[in-house]
């Protein structure tokens, strides 16, 4: 740091050289490259995503377990539905797929049967993968098919301003359910254990080291792993639950947070309700082997061989 | 049967099987569908054979996940593929248009049934004609073909994988229920004889300036593959020449504007059609598909009875070939048009003729005898 940072002079908000532009001001501070630049499209920032949300977390989660793993950066191939965190495949540096709505799993499940030495990561909300494309995540994880989902659930619709989904809790308010949801929502990680996925946990935007590492964990667990991130939409869900802002529900977060292990909680018991005094429950639900999906191959003479 | 990949000599095989022979013939790498009447039976082929030659087959848990994997399959550089009905093709029409607008190269085939709705499962229908060109939303073109034996049904699904490589386009075979279960001859020539045109690929390595979706004067862009690092993006939104979303009406423009030209630029490398008795012809019959055997059949017929009558047969049903109507039929003929529909490509024809035509038409079930189609020739011959 140089002697005049330290007396005020290039500050940010600096008083001595009022009449400095902006541009100046950012050309004096030489900001080293970010570390995750390298995986990040960092020529599309700014995102697109609102303050306080927790989408960018969870990235930021998924892009450094990337680093962290020993395959090549150019083996992870990231896919995407439609919605603020289906996002996501713009805004990372590696093969990116961001398709339609609700069927970013059966577009990853071709692209991993057609090159099976790819990490396919499908990142995308809770609408998105629940919902519209519900019938394809439970089927990808019956067939236990190598893929990695990330679900940021954020109890709504936040693209589209902040309506109702299969995740909304029973009562919660939201543009299309003005009265309250009068619907029940999915317990996500009873679902896909009922489903088959080898790999099912919960965290939230708060577990940030949690979320990183279990990214990482499912990378080289095979078959299909599930992680559900609990995610901030303030100006979506929150705001229409009395929930004022992203720091006030990492605070609630904090203070409901339980951390189930060694099956102490049972799946049935995951049902999440922001609004009431009982614990969410995080950790890692579902760790098993089942017998991942592989095509059938026959070698039949004169088969495989010929181009 | 041989497991080789091109079972070269001569069969005695259904349309439906020769279909699913022919996409291995060109090299069909997979297969995501979902079983449907008339169309099974190619799934069930491939089912069979894909694994005997390294490739994947897999049924999918509906129509709308069977063409999300095949355009995965594609972006991952194998050729893919994937076999319905037209309840089936209402459910892949979404995913038709991610196909045009990521230009992945996909092969549809759409063994036509009676409809709309679930209508006649096991009896032949084209009424999903004007579904194939115009189902998905917004502009844009599509290639489609009409295959009118299980001859065609081999030779024109490698024609449709062709041009779906060559111009990163999604193509449809638009079979029906009648070709489909015939059962006839189909010749498989040598694997060495399989015309074969393959993607354009970049001729730039991995770098930060490569723009993968800048097209050439042909307007296809060389296709990236996953896992090849270029760490391209691919998205639905409109999207510049890098890929990147851009929501402006300009880059909108320029961007459909491209898409449809595309293919109707390049239109003349892949329409096809054949003519029967167009020389002399005062009166010529427009049909396609397994109603183009009982026109024949009219045809000929009439032809005993010395009524100058010719054949225009479209082989290819998408882009409708004007240039190649304009060409072939002399300007005062009178046309009939007939398909198993109450009047599809009908429009186009009146559209580039520009006068009313005839029509023999029926709703689907089962084929237009030559019967209507004779008496619709011998009425216009007064």
């Amino acid at each position: 740091m140089s002697a005049s940072m330290l007396d005020g002079t290039t500050s940010l908000r600096g008083t001595a050289d009022p009449d400095r532009t902006a541009a100046q001001i950012g050309a004096a501070i030489n900001v080293e490259q970010h570390p995750l630049d390298q995986i990040i499209r960092a020529e599309r920032m700014p995102h697109i995503w609102c303050p306080g949300c927790g989408i960018g977390v969870a990235m930021r989660a998924y892009a450094q377990a990337i680093l962290d793993f020993k395959f090549p950066v150019d083996d992870h191939v990231v896919v995407s539905g439609i919605g603020c965190s289906g996002r996501v495949a713009g805004y990372m540096n590696i093969d990116s797929y961001h398709t339609t709505h609700g069927r970013a799993i059966p577009f990853a499940l071709g692209l991993k049967l057609a090159n099976p030495k790819l990490v396919v990561t499908v990142f995308s909300g809770d609408g998105d993968l629940v919902a519209i494309g519900g019938n394809h995540l439970i089927h990808a994880a019956r067939r236990n098919v190598d893929l990695k989902v990330i679900c940021v659930n954020n109890f709504n619709y936040g693209m589209t301003g902040g309506q109702a989904g299969p995740t909304t809790p029973l009562g919660a308010r939201a543009t299309t359910t003005p009265y309250g949801n009068p619907e029940l929502p999915f317990n996500l990680p009873y679902l896909l254990a009922a489903s088959g996925a080898n790999y099912v946990s919960r965290w939230t935007t708060l577990h940030v080291r949690q979320v990183k590492e279990d990214i990482l964990y499912t990378f080289a667990k095979p078959g299909f792993t599930f992680i559900e991130v609990l995610a901030p939409c303030p100006v979506g869900f929150g705001k229409s639950n009395n929930i004022e802002d992203g720091l006030e529900e990492m605070e609630l977060y904090r203070q409901r947070c339980v951390l189930a292990t060694d099956g102490d909680v049972r799946a049935e018991e995951l049902d999440i309700d922001l609004r009431e005094e009982r614990p969410i429950y995080v950790g890692r639900f579902i760790d098993r082997d089942r017998a991942p999906y592989q095509p059938v191959v026959i070698h039949a003479p004169g088969g495989a061989k010929e181009g | 049967m041989s497991t080789k990949r091109v079972r070269t000599g001569q069969h005695f095989m259904s349309g439906d099987h020769a279909c699913a022979e022919g996409a291995l013939a060109a090299g069909c790498r997979f297969f995501g569908g979902y079983p449907i009447t008339p169309s099974t039976e190619v799934a069930e082929h491939l089912a069979r054979r894909l694994p005997e030659v390294g490739g994947v087959f897999i049924q999918m848990e509906d129509e709308l996940g069977s063409i999300a994997s095949v355009l995965g399959a594609s972006a991952a550089g194998a050729r893919a593929m994937t076999a319905t009905s037209g309840p089936g093709l209402s459910l892949m029409l979404e995913n038709l248009g991610l196909g045009v607008i990521l230009e992945l190269p996909i092969v549809i085939v759409d063994v036509q049934r009676g409809s709309p709705s679930t209508g006649l499962p096991t009896m032949p229908g084209q009424a999903d004609i004007m579904q194939a060109r115009w189902g998905s939303h917004g502009d844009y073109e599509i290639v489609a073909y009409a295959p009118w034996s299980p001859q065609e049904m081999f030779d024109l699904t490698i024609q449709a994988f062709n041009v779906a490589d060559r111009f990163r386009v999604p193509v449809l075979l638009m079979a029906d229920e009648v070709v489909g279960h015939m059962v006839e001859r189909v010749e498989i020539p040598d694997a060495d004889q399989i015309e074969c045109w393959s993607r354009k690929r970049p001729e730039q390595p991995p770098n930060g300036s490569f723009a993968p979706f800048e097209a050439g004067e042909d307007l296809v862009p060389p296709m990236v593959h996953a896992g090849e690092g270029y760490r391209i993006h691919y998205t639905g939104l409109t999207h510049d020449e890098h890929g990147y979303p851009d929501m402006s009406a300009e880059t909108h423009h320029r961007l459909v504007t491209r898409l449809v030209e595309k293919v109707r630029r390049n239109a003349d490398q892949f329409t096809r059609v054949e003519g029967y008795h167009l020389e002399d012809a005062r009166i010529v019959v427009v049909a396609y598909g397994c109603t183009a055997r009982s026109a024949r059949r009219a045809v000929r017929l009439a032809r005993r009875q010395n009524i100058p009558v010719g054949l225009l047969r479209l082989v290819s049903i998408w882009p409708f070939a004007d240039e190649a109507l304009r060409q072939l039929v002399p300007d005062d003929a009178t046309f009939i048009v007939t398909e198993m529909n109450l009047g599809q490509i009908s429009r186009e024809v009146e559209r580039v003729v520009r006068r009313p035509v005839r029509g023999v038409f029926h709703a689907g079930g089962a084929m237009i005898s030559p019967e209507p189609i004779l008496q619709a020739i011998q009425e216009a011959a007064q």
